[in-house]
Order: structure tokens, then C-alpha cells, then sequence
């Protein structure tokens, strides 16, 4: 049977729909971005930009995971405080000292994301409810770390971390691309992988064909956790301290949630993937930088950044428009 | 020689309902084994015990001699054996080969090798003859008859000991059912086992070297195909005496009171009329009458728009072209709620009776009464006791099996939901009712007790419009029947032009022959 | 509902009635004023506010929604009243009804959002509530408030009227009420718990799906705004993000109470004993003088040792 090369680019480009449609949204935003900063297109505006971006773009990866086992992680923004807090106490000291630093702030990562995947699918909890009272878990174990923000963390290695390379490429776009090709696309074409966007779809035909639905589910939560620590990690390279901050794991856990649903990934599970939310979160991410550039008042800024959050998330509707069979709308 | 299975006193329980009583089934290598029974009998929880789907709750199975015992379906299928179900095991999101090969993909380097994957893919497509099938295409795309040729294409692709196959050809056209049996009958050939389980009495005659009827969850006999006369083994799996021939046909439709004679049609209106109706290019000018108490079948192949003239007449499309006329009134069919009309309105018995006719955590009561429920509404508040009155009745009428009653609708048999369905649209009292391939999945039994319920509306002067693929249904139920191809009527087929020959050239947009 | 069912919501009552009885002998064993009558009326008070809330939110996850713009319509409804009183001089009995009007109006861009745009409800509350912040930063220029609230607020929130029982728990027992009259005995409710198990049954059913969408989203955000007047009342003045602390607890309460987060499933009198096991749970740990940290760790933990009992899914088989 030979290949139908046209065929394949038409099946490939419509899985490939929400991505592209997010990654082209972003390089006109940031595009007007950069036109429109004082600095313009200097390393310095690039790595700014891109160390924000990429903070909110290891949570969001870290919302992917679960949502397409068509799950959900509300604690990934309390993983993602705790990290920063254990980062801060640890991650200090010798080269040796901060490596085993780093590893026990992965490690963390990898317990809660565990402890998720446990209550989630031993316990057969709504992962809604379940991630939102171990969310409260962990935000309290990081309360107990750090009663009142302090720590520190290692300068060079921070430096470092949120500097660039050559003075050119942001290193934590670097660290982003390193866990894209080292992580995400080894388990996306891993068969673990694979049964994750089979239980998003379809649970239960997962389970009759015979996918292993409890392991790769169990791991998808694992990895969430992982992903959420890299970017705790981050946190503490860019502000040199650790804070049990609930408002901002809250506000980490909802952007997350946005940016897996601008970035083309269905919260119904099934669809979507990490570059995808990528996308997505520098999307919102360069919104609040547009705002800061074209002057808009900063009490309106919020008000702004709803407004263009609901209309991105409105846009998906305009398929409904094509929709010919008014029972389709109905699931 | 040891059979290659035997399966022993195995019991299930699913609370207070015995599934299954001491069941046993016996196959070998090389023989196609068809189990044959009632909705109730067991058949299918049999099937999905030796899938590993099921645990039982006791008995137990050998292969080759050999006891195993099944932690999951996984477990199952390492052991050889493959199955086939009726709720598909397909993920919509996922490509064609992702599906065909979700378990034991080809890897490389400890990751899927998708090219190899998809060699895969196209090999077991094209065993099954489904060539036309893309093995990127997403399987959400694919219309339902071209789903349950990927779920067979994946089954065999597993070269399996032993195939289940529970009901997995009803929704083929009758070229993939032939296809596939082509296929069947060269795998049996080779030593392949297959147990498969049909409610087409014409399938099972067809494919079948032994037969095992169950009944009530307990196994009544097992022979070899054609031993045993069709009315007999009707009554083993009904247990009582059924004076009809095999394969059975519905009663044929005595006339009085039939449709309206030339004379009549001229002075009263049609119930419906409708005039060049068109959608979205699956429906091209659809022109015709029902008159009262006429019984109306839809024919042809399967896609060739007869569903979506029932959703169209139910208003759950949009921008639908032409008119539609109740009793000579023009009506807007903008959403099915508009469906509600005085002197009774249209109803629909949809497609899928378990995601779009029930609730199903809902009881049987609360799924009867829930469309008709602004009966008993006044100000807003429901009057319970006129309520359960009209419940109580409706429940008699349509013999539903009294002490499943209060408990969820999940927990009744095929045929018993379809029959809640049919009650909740039968309590709002309807002038016309359209059906949507309403006796699919349902045994015998249930069917016939459907047939005579139909019969008695249309004698009651309300109006049926039936989609079937059954032809001897068609022609037993309906006075006429519209063959569809490409979304237009290309046949009107009645009296004694309504034969399976003229069915069958007519689907086909081939000359017919003139009545008999 | 029906028998079925029947089992296991009053498993979930049962359980978290349990907790209750379980916490109050606790607290008593700590503090004999925590049984108290004066005290016990305190915590209903307390509890009253939340159960508001609880009574919009359940009504939302029962259709198999949810509805994350809380925090900010309380904060908004706290804000409207005390803002309309002030500004326009309005005698408090129209300052309410002003402010539930808000709320009302955002639960009804909600639903449109929902049931016509079709958007995942958990992601476009996610969005009005941004939007409904932003307004209030707007509107109070980043500064705390300093309308005062009407003294009819202050009646309905704080007095006491009949035998001693605060004027909160009454409104809190009226609203519940007429939701249980709504839910069990009309045509309304029963759809409302139809769309919960399906959409699609009951659209071809002849039930006018989005209306009821609508409707039940509106009810929300009036009970949560209604709840943002009654707080704003108790304190005297509204502030920022008041309503940020009732998110977390609102879902928990209807949850622990039995109602399917799914969605179908569902009885008020399960969400009440979830409210009052809340509350009296949040008070335990602020007696006890718990820090802040082990407060919450307490609070997650409990929530899941509770849903274990009984919240737990079925097994993934026919």
C-alpha cells in the first residue's frame, strides 16, 4: 500500500490546528510587542519576557498532563509554591549541595504529583475536588517551610538560570526546549503517552482494549507534578526567595488552566499537547506585557486582561457557527 | 483431543439480578460457536467473563485443559482471546492505526514506530476490506458502519486463539457483513475459534457450525447448526410456547384499519406533509404523505440520509429547506421543543437509546414522565399523584417489568429501555412518531411485543415513519416504503411491490420488479 | 430520588452528620462553650453566609457545571450594595435588590457562555470572574471601600429576630427552602437534574436545555451576590476580595454533602450538612489555635478521608 502523502499532511494539520492557531496568535502579540517597547527586540526585553513566559509555561504543561486523561490538576500552583519554598532552603551550598538540591525539589515534585495520582486513581476521587484539598496539603506543608517569605538560593546558579546564553538565547527558554525534548516528546510517543490521550477520549473503550488506564493515569498526575516543581525551581532562580504565597499558586493554577485552553487542548481530554499550552501561555503572558506597553491604566489591567481572556476563549465558539446538526451541540 | 475452552458453573450476581446461573459453554478450535437467547439470558455477561472484562462470582475456565483466571481484559487478550463488542472499544480521538494498534504497538528505540504502526494498520484494513479507510483519519469521523469494520480490522490484527463477537455486525451494510464473514470463515478454517453472539436469525444460520441457547442466565442446550428446527429453539430461549415461523416474521399488517382509500386521502389533510425538504446536500427534495394509522418505512443503505430525514421532521438540524406541514398547517421546526403541537405533535425514538433516549441514573418513573412532565405541571409545581397515575398505566400498557420500576433505568435489558423510550413518547400523547432503527440490539421477544404495540398505535390513527435495516421488519410493519439513495427518494414501495428483491434493487438504485 | 439512589446520598448524609456529631464532642471536649447554644447560633450564623453560596453552587454542579466567578460576584454584590447606598442615597431596601440584580446579570452572562457559546463552564467563569475583579479595581481605583452598609443589611446579617435564631439562618432557611421546593416538586428542577446525566436526552426530549443553563447560573450569581450583601452587612463595609475565601469551602460543602461533582446527583439537605461540617471544622481549627499551615493541611486532609467514605467513582466496567 504506498503513502498518500496529501492525505497524511491533511490529517496531521488538523491535529495541529489549536497549536498553530496559538503559536501564530503569540508571534503577532509578541511581534506588536516588540515594535511597540522603548528597547525593542533586545536581549534584555527577550529574556524578561521569556523568563515570565516560561514560568507559566511549566505550570500549564504541567495542567496538560492530567486534562488529557480528561482530569485536572487545581493543585499544580501549590506544588509549583511548595517547590519554590523547598528550593529556597536547599538549593544552596556546594555544586554537590545544589544539585542534590535540585533533585529534592524535583523529588517533592514528583511525591505530590504522586499523591494526586494516588487519590485520583486508587482513591476514584473527582480529580476536581481531590487536587483542590491536596492543593490546600501542600500549601500548607509550604507554609510550614517558610512561615514569613525568606531562603535563599545560590546567585550563580540563579544568574544563571534566568540569564542568557551567548547573551542572546534565554537560558530558561533552554531549560523549556531541554524538557520538551527530553520529557514531553519521549512520553508522547511513549506508549504511556499514548493510553493518556486514550482515556481522555474514551476511558472506557480504553479499558476494554486492554490499555493499562490506572498506570498511565497515575503517571500523567507524577509527571504534572515534576513540571510544576521545574517551574517552582525557576520562581526561586528569579526572585531569589521563597514565599508560601496561596494567591499566587491560585493564580498559577487558574492561568494554567487558560493557557492549556488557548493553547488548543480540550478540557474534555483526548486532544491537545504541550506545545500547544506553550503557545497558550506565552499568549497571556505577552497580554499583560501589551498592556504595560501600549500605557493602559494599571487599575484597568485587570479589568483588560478578563476581557481578553473570555473573548480567546469565546473564539473556539465560532466553529458552533458551521455546526449544521443542532444535536451535536449536545453531548 | 481437549476442547480448546470450557467454561464451567460460572454464577454472577450484579446486586439482586442473577446474570448468570451455572453457565457453561463448551467450543473448539476451527468451529464458529453462536449463542443464542433473550436480552436477560446471559449471554453478553458470558462473553465479557471470558473477555476478562467481568470477574465472575464463580465457576471456572480452561484453555486447553488449562485453568486461568482473568484479572482484567488485558489478561485476557495475553491469553489469546479477542473480543468484539457492541459498545465499540474505539477511542473517537484517536487516529484508525492508533486504535488498531493501542496495545503492543511496533516500537523503536522503546517508543511507537508510527511508520510501522501504520503498515500494520493498513494490512488489517485491507483483511477485512476496508481499504478505503485512512489510517490517520481520526475514528470521531467515521460514520458507524465504517467504526465497526476498524474494531473488527483491530481484532483480527491480533491474531487471536479465540474471538468473541458480541453483536459486532449491526450496524454493517450487508456487503461489509458479507465481507466479514468471508474473512470469519477463513480464519475458522485455519483453527481459528470463534463464539459470537447475534440476534439476526439469518446471520446465525448462515455463519454457525454449533449453538448454545441460554435462558434466564443458565445454559438450556448446545447442538450442531440445522439439528435443531427454528420453533424449537425459539422456544428453548423463550421458554414457552411461540407458534410463529422461524426466522420470525412481525405479524403482517391486516388492513382494516388501514390507511385511507383515494376517497378519503382527498377530503382530510395528511398528518405530515412534506414538500422539496433539503439539507447541507445529505437531502436532496424530499417529497411525501403520511396519512393516519399508515405505518411508513424508510429503505436503502445504510448513510443514505434516512436518519438524518427523521432528525430534520424532529428539528434537531439547522437549516433545513422546504416545508413541512402537520394536519395542513405549516410548521417552523426550529428545535425539537417546537415539536409539541396541538392535536399531539411529532415524536422521536433516537438512534442511541442510551445517550440520547434515557436518563440513565434516573429512575424508570422519572425517564417516563419526562417529557410529557408540563401535564401534570400547574404553576410550575408537579402534581405527583396524577403523575404516578399516568406512570402506573403506561407501565401496564407496555408489560415493563414491574420491579425494576423505582430503581435506575440502567438496570433494564435492551428491550425494556427501548420500551421506557417509546412509554416517555407515548405519554405525550404524539400524532406522528418517527423511530430510528428502534429494534436494533433487542431480542425476539421484545421485538415482537415492540411490533404489536406499533401496530396498535397506527390503528389508533397516529402516524409512523420507521427507519429499519431489517427488510423482513419493513416489510412486514409498513405499508409503504421510501428507498433513500444519496438523500432522495428514489422508490415508493407497497403492496406487492414491497418484496426483499425489490428492497435490496432499490437500495441499490437498480430497476425494480412491478408487484407480483 | 428514587431507592438507588436513595442508598447513597444518605450515605453521604449519614457520614457527614457523622463528622458533625464527631466535631462538636471534640470541641466540647476542648472547650465546654463550644456546645453552648449562644455559640452553636454563632456558628450557624457563620455557617448561614457560606450556605448561601453552598445553594447557588450546588444548583450549578448539579446540572454537571461549575461556577468559579464566586469569589469576585460576592465581592461585588458586598461592594454594589454599599456603593449604591451610599451614592445615591437609596434607602437599604433597594440596595440590596440592586446588588443582587448584579450578580444575577453575570450568572446570566454565565450561562449564556455556557449553554449558547458553549464554552467549558469551569473556563469561562474562570474569565467573568477576572472581568468582575477588574471591574471592582476599577471602580474602587485599587482602594478598600468606604461605603458603609445599610442598616437594613445590617438587620438581615447580624440582628436577631425570631427566638434568639440569627436573621442570617432564616434568610439561609427561606432560600433553602424554596431551592428544595424548585429541585423536588417542579418540572424545573427535574430537568435541572436531567441535564446533569444528559444534555443530549433531555434536548431530545423537547427540554429547552440552555434556558435551564441560563437560569441555574443566574441563581448563582444572585445567591453568591446576595451572600457578598450579607457579609458586607455583618462587617459594616465591603473589601477586596471578600469573596475569595468562600471558593474552595462552597465546592467542598457540596461535595462533601453528597452531590456528584459530575453532576445528576444531588440533595440539598446533604449540601445544609455539608455548610454546617465546614464551618464547624474551620472553627475547630481556629479554637485550637492551629497554625495557619497545619490548618490547611488538616482541611485538605479531612476533605479526602470524607470522600473516600463515600465520594468515591465506580470502577471503570460496564
Amino acid at each position: 500500500m504506498t503513502a498518500r502523502p496529501r492525505g497524511d499532511l491533511r490529517y496531521w494539520l488538523a491535529a495541529q490546528r489549536g497549536p498553530l492557531i496559538a503559536a501564530a496568535l503569540f508571534a503577532a502579540m509578541f511581534a506588536l510587542f516588540v515594535t511597540e517597547h522603548p528597547a525593542g527586540l533586545s536581549a534584555n526585553v527577550v529574556n524578561t519576557a521569556a523568563n515570565k513566559g516560561v514560568l507559566l509555561a511549566f505550570v500549564a504543561i504541567a495542567q496538560t498532563l492530567p486534562v488529557l486523561t480528561s482530569g485536572l490538576d487545581l493543585s499544580v500552583g501549590s506544588v509549583f509554591v511548595l517547590a519554590n519554598c523547598v528550593a529556597s532552603t536547599l538549593v544552596t551550598g556546594s555544586p554537590l549541595e545544589i544539585a542534590l538540591g535540585v533533585a529534592a525539589v524535583l523529588g517533592c515534585g514528583l511525591v505530590c504529583g504522586a499523591l494526586n495520582g494516588l487519590v485520583v486513581v486508587v482513591g476514584r476521587l473527582q480529580p476536581i475536588i481531590a487536587t483542590l484539598a491536596t492543593g490546600a496539603i501542600y500549601g500548607g506543608v509550604a507554609l510550614w517551610l517558610r512561615p514569613t517569605p525568606g531562603g535563599a538560593i545560590d546567585e550563580d546558579f540563579a544568574d544563571f538560570v534566568t540569564g542568557s546564553a551567548g547573551g542572546v538565547v534565554p537560558v530558561s527558554l533552554l531549560v523549556l526546549i531541554a524538557a520538551i525534548v527530553l520529557v514531553w516528546i519521549p512520553y508522547r510517543r511513549s506508549v504511556a503517552g499514548r493510553a493518556a490521550y486514550a482515556i481522555g477520549s474514551s476511558e472506557q473503550a480504553a479499558y476494554m482494549s486492554g490499555v493499562p488506564v490506572a498506570r498511565s493515569k497515575f503517571l500523567a498526575y507524577m509527571l504534572a507534578g515534576l513540571f510544576a516543581a521545574i517551574a517552582g525551581l525557576l520562581l526561586t532562580c528569579v526572585t531569589y526567595s521563597g514565599e508560601a504565597n496561596a494567591l499566587l499558586g491560585g493564580s498559577y493554577t487558574l492561568s494554567s488552566v487558560a493557557a492549556v485552553v488557548v493553547g488548543g487542548t480540550s478540557l474534555y481530554g483526548g486532544a491537545g499537547g504541550a506545545i500547544g499550552t506553550i503557545f497558550g501561555a506565552f499568549v497571556l503572558r505577552t497580554i499583560g506585557d501589551l498592556l504595560f506597553v501600549f500605557d493602559i491604566d494599571a487599575l484597568a489591567q485587570p479589568l483588560f486582561l478578563g476581557v481578553v481572556l473570555l473573548v480567546s476563549v469565546s473564539l473556539g465558539s465560532l466553529r458552533l457557527l458551521k455546526v449544521k446538526k443542532r444535536l451535536d451541540l449536545y453531548r | 483431543m481437549t476442547s480448546l475452552l470450557r467454561m464451567e458453573g460460572i454464577s454472577k450476581r450484579y446486586g439482586g439480578v442473577r446474570a448468570l446461573e451455572d453457565a457453561r459453554l463448551t467450543c473448539e478450535r476451527g468451529r464458529i460457536h453462536a449463542v443464542l437467547g433473550e436480552n436477560g439470558a446471559g449471554k453478553s455477561t458470558l462473553l465479557k467473563v471470558l473477555a476478562g472484562v467481568v470477574a465472575p462470582d464463580a465457576g471456572t475456565i480452561e484453555l486447553d485443559g488449562v485453568p486461568v483466571g482473568f484479572t482484567g481484559p488485558a489478561a485476557a487478550r495475553r491469553a489469546g482471546i479477542v473480543s468484539v463488542f457492541q459498545e465499540l472499544s474505539l477511542m473517537p480521538d484517536l487516529s484508525v492505526a492508533d486504535n488498531i494498534c493501542i496495545t503492543d504497538p511496533p516500537k523503536r528505540w522503546g517508543l511507537i514506530d508510527h511508520r510501522a504502526q501504520r503498515r500494520i494498520a493498513e494490512q488489517a484494513l485491507a483483511r477485512v476490506g476496508a481499504e478505503d479507510i485512512h489510517p490517520l483519519a481520526p475514528v470521531r469521523d467515521l460514520p458507524l458502519s465504517r467504526r465497526q469494520m476498524v474494531e473488527i480490522a483491530k481484532a483480527l490484527a491480533r491474531d487471536p486463539k479465540l474471538l468473541l463477537l458480541d453483536e459486532a455486525t449491526s450496524a454493517l451494510t450487508a456487503a461489509d457483513v458479507a465481507q466479514v464473514f468471508g474473512v470469519l470463515r477463513q480464519l475458522r478454517d485455519r483453527g481459528l475459534a470463534i463464539v459470537f453472539i447475534s440476534h439476526r436469525m439469518n446471520e446465525i444460520a448462515e455463519l454457525a457450525d454449533d449453538c448454545s441457547v441460554y435462558r434466564n442466565g443458565r445454559h438450556v442446550s448446545t447442538f450442531v447448526a440445522g439439528s435443531v428446527p427454528p420453533g424449537e429453539i425459539i422456544e428453548m430461549m423463550i421458554g414457552r410456547d411461540y407458534s410463529s415461523v422461524f426466522p420470525p416474521r412481525p405479524p403482517r399488517r391486516p388492513r382494516p384499519p388501514g390507511p385511507p382509500g383515494p376517497a378519503q386521502r382527498a377530503s382530510e389533510p395528511p398528518v405530515l406533509k412534506v414538500t422539496q425538504l433539503s439539507w447541507a446536500g445529505r437531502l436532496r427534495d424530499i417529497d411525501f404523505e403520511i396519512w393516519p394509522g399508515e405505518v411508513i418505512g424508510l429503505g436503502g443503505l445504510d448513510g443514505q440520509g434516512q436518519r438524518e430525514l427523521l432528525l430534520a421532521l424532529f428539528g434537531a438540524l439547522k437549516g433545513v429547506r422546504g416545508e413541512v406541514a402537520v394536519n395542513g398547517v405549516a410548521v417552523a421546526l426550529s428545535s425539537p421543543a417546537r415539536t409539541q403541537l396541538p392535536g399531539g405533535g411529532i415524536a422521536l425514538i433516537p438512534e442511541d437509546r442510551k445517550t440520547e433516549g434515557l436518563m440513565l441514573p434516573m429512575s424508570v418513573r422519572d425517564n417516563l414522565s419526562f417529557a410529557a412532565i408540563d401535564r401534570f405541571t400547574r404553576f410550575g409545581l408537579i402534581d405527583r399523584a396524577s403523575e404516578q397515575t399516568a406512570i402506573d398505566a403506561m407501565i401496564q400498557l407496555l408489560r415493563i417489568r414491574a420491579d425494576g420500576v423505582d430503581g435506575p433505568v440502567a438496570a433494564l435489558s435492551g428491550g425494556n429501555q427501548q420500551k421506557v423510550v417509546l412509554g416517555k413518547w407515548l405519554m405525550t400523547r404524539p400524532q406522528i412518531i418517527l423511530l430510528n432503527d428502534p429494534t436494533r440490539g433487542i431480542d425476539v421477544g421484545t421485538k415482537q411485543e415492540l411490533y404489536q404495540l406499533l401496530h396498535q398505535l397506527a390503528a389508533d390513527r397516529a402516524a409512523l415513519l420507521f427507519y429499519s435495516t431489517d427488510y423482513a421488519e419493513l416489510i412486514g410493519c409498513c405499508d409503504r416504503v421510501l428507498i433513500l439513495y444519496d438523500g432522495e427518494i428514489v422508490r415508493v414501495l407497497e403492496g406487492g411491490a414491497l418484496t426483499e428483491h425489490n428492497l435490496v434493487a432499490a437500495a441499490h438504485n437498480l430497476a425494480t420488479e412491478p408487484a407480483a | 430520588m428514587m431507592a438507588a439512589l436513595f442508598g447513597r446520598i444518605d450515605k453521604a448524609l449519614l457520614a457527614a452528620s457523622g463528622c458533625i456529631v464527631v466535631l462538636l464532642i471534640g470541641g466540647a471536649l476542648y472547650d465546654r462553650n463550644f456546645v453552648s447554644p449562644d455559640y452553636l447560633l454563632q456558628q450557624l450564623q457563620v455557617a448561614a453566609f457560606l450556605g448561601v453560596i453552598a445553594t447557588g453552587v450546588m444548583l450549578v454542579v448539579v446540572l454537571g457545571h461549575i461556577d468559579l466567578s464566586i469569589p469576585w460576584v460576592v465581592t461585588i454584590g458586598g461592594m454594589m450594595s454599599t456603593a449604591a447606598a451610599g451614592h445615591t442615597g437609596w434607602a437599604g431596601e433597594l440596595a440590596i435588590p440592586f446588588a443582587v440584580a448584579c450578580g444575577v446579570g453575570i450568572g446570566v452572562c454565565n450561562g449564556i457562555g455556557v449553554a449558547y457559546l458553549r464554552v467549558p463552564s469551569m473556563i469561562f467563569t474562570l474569565a467573568t470572574n477576572a472581568i468582575a475583579q477588574g471591574l471592582m479595581v476599577v471602580h474602587t481605583s485599587g482602594f478598600a471601600p468606604q461605603d458603609h452598609a445599610t442598616p437594613a443589611m445590617h438587620f438581615l446579617a447580624v440582628e436577631r429576630s425570631i427566638l434568639g435564631i440569627p436573621n442570617a439562618v432564616v434568610v439561609w432557611a427561606v432560600i433553602g427552602a424554596a431551592i428544595v421546593v424548585v429541585l423536588k416538586r417542579t418540572s424545573f428542577g427535574r430537568r435541572v437534574y436531567a441535564i446533569g446525566n444528559s444534555e443530549r436526552a433531555v434536548y431530545l426530549s423537547r427540554g429547552n436545555v440552555r434556558r435551564v443553563v441560563v437560569a441555574c447560573f443566574a441563581i448563582s450569581g444572585g445567591c453568591s451576590a446576595f451572600a457578598g450583601v450579607l457579609l458586607a452587612g455583618y462587617s459594616t463595609k465591603a473589601y477586596q476580595a471578600m469573596g475569595d475565601p468562600y471558593l474552595l469551602p462552597a465546592i467542598a460543602a457540596v461535595v462533601l454533602g453528597g452531590t456528584s461533582i459530575l453532576g445528576g446527583r444531588g440533595s440539598y439537605v446533604g449540601t445544609v450538612a455539608g455548610v454546617v461540617l465546614v464551618t464547624l471544622l474551620q472553627s475547630i481549627l481556629s479554637i485550637v489555635q492551629m497554625s495557619e499551615a497545619g490548618r490547611q493541611v488538616i482541611y485538605g486532609a479531612v476533605i479526602i478521608v470524607m470522600l473516600l467514605v463515600y465520594g468515591r467513582g465506580a470502577k471503570v466496567v460496564t
